[in-house]
């Protein structure tokens, strides 16, 4: 998929990779894309829920043995 | 959001926290009240500077910091605070002082029980800097009643 920047939070655990995110975003102009790479699990609902709740576009979640890649687009 | 935390365990200070950042994150309106027990993991560390000899022997024996706050189970006199710091450190999981820097940066408010504060001997000045707010039962109603979550942890 398509991203502007790449967010690694491999290794950390919940809440960590939804705060980073969070911040991240803030850093960004509207319309980018942000790829969030983890490998915890709970990532694949936590994050559409935390963009339904921000208002930030879920783009989708691909995932490979060990690495959950999550897009996030930053609403406009 | 409102969060009472009246447990004053590290592993209950955590959970709280977890939620209030991610709450925040989320640009909710965020409300942590410490009271009881739970004010130890607002207090600095060290004897509170409580009058009389009963609340001074309480400050002395209730320790307060956020870096000293025992388990709610395997504590085993601190061996088991010690080995649970050790892993939440490695594991990258902010500990109950990170997390409260992390959530006053977020906008969360912190808001210690004066009640609790006065019972226990434990001054303005025995508190993190962070703490800027100190309100009573009704404040706290008034704050909850306008929030959709409401946790007492």
């Amino acid at each position: 998929m398509k991203k502007d920047e790449t967010l690694d939070t491999l290794g950390l655990y919940c809440p960590t990779p939804i705060l980073y995110t969070a911040k991240k975003l803030g850093e960004m102009k509207g319309g980018q894309v942000l790829e969030i790479l983890s490998d915890d699990e709970g990532i694949k609902k936590d994050m559409p829920a935390w963009c339904e709740s921000t208002g930030h576009e879920f783009l989708g979640v691909e995932e490979t043995d060990d690495q959950i890649r999550v897009y996030v687009q930053k609403r406009t | 959001m409102t969060i009472i935390l009246f447990s004053g365990e590290m592993d209950k200070a955590l959970a709280a926290l977890s939620l209030a950042t991610t709450a925040a994150s989320m640009g909710k309106r965020v409300t942590l009240f410490f009271t009881f027990w739970g004010i130890n993991a607002i207090r600095k560390p060290g004897p509170a500077s409580g009058r009389g000899w009963m609340r001074k022997l309480l400050a002395r024996m209730n320790r307060g910091g956020s870096e000293n706050l025992p388990l709610s189970r395997f504590n085993m006199l601190g061996l088991g605070r010690w080995m649970m710091s050790k892993i939440l450190r490695e594991s990258r999981v902010a500990s109950v002082g990170e997390s409260l820097r992390l959530a006053t940066e977020m906008g969360v408010r912190l808001v210690a029980c004066t009640m609790s504060m006065g019972v226990m001997g434990i001054g303005k000045e025995d508190l993190i800097p962070e703490v800027e707010d100190f309100e009573g039962a009704a404040s706290y109603l008034g704050e909850a009643s306008k929030s959709g979550i409401n946790l007492f942890i």
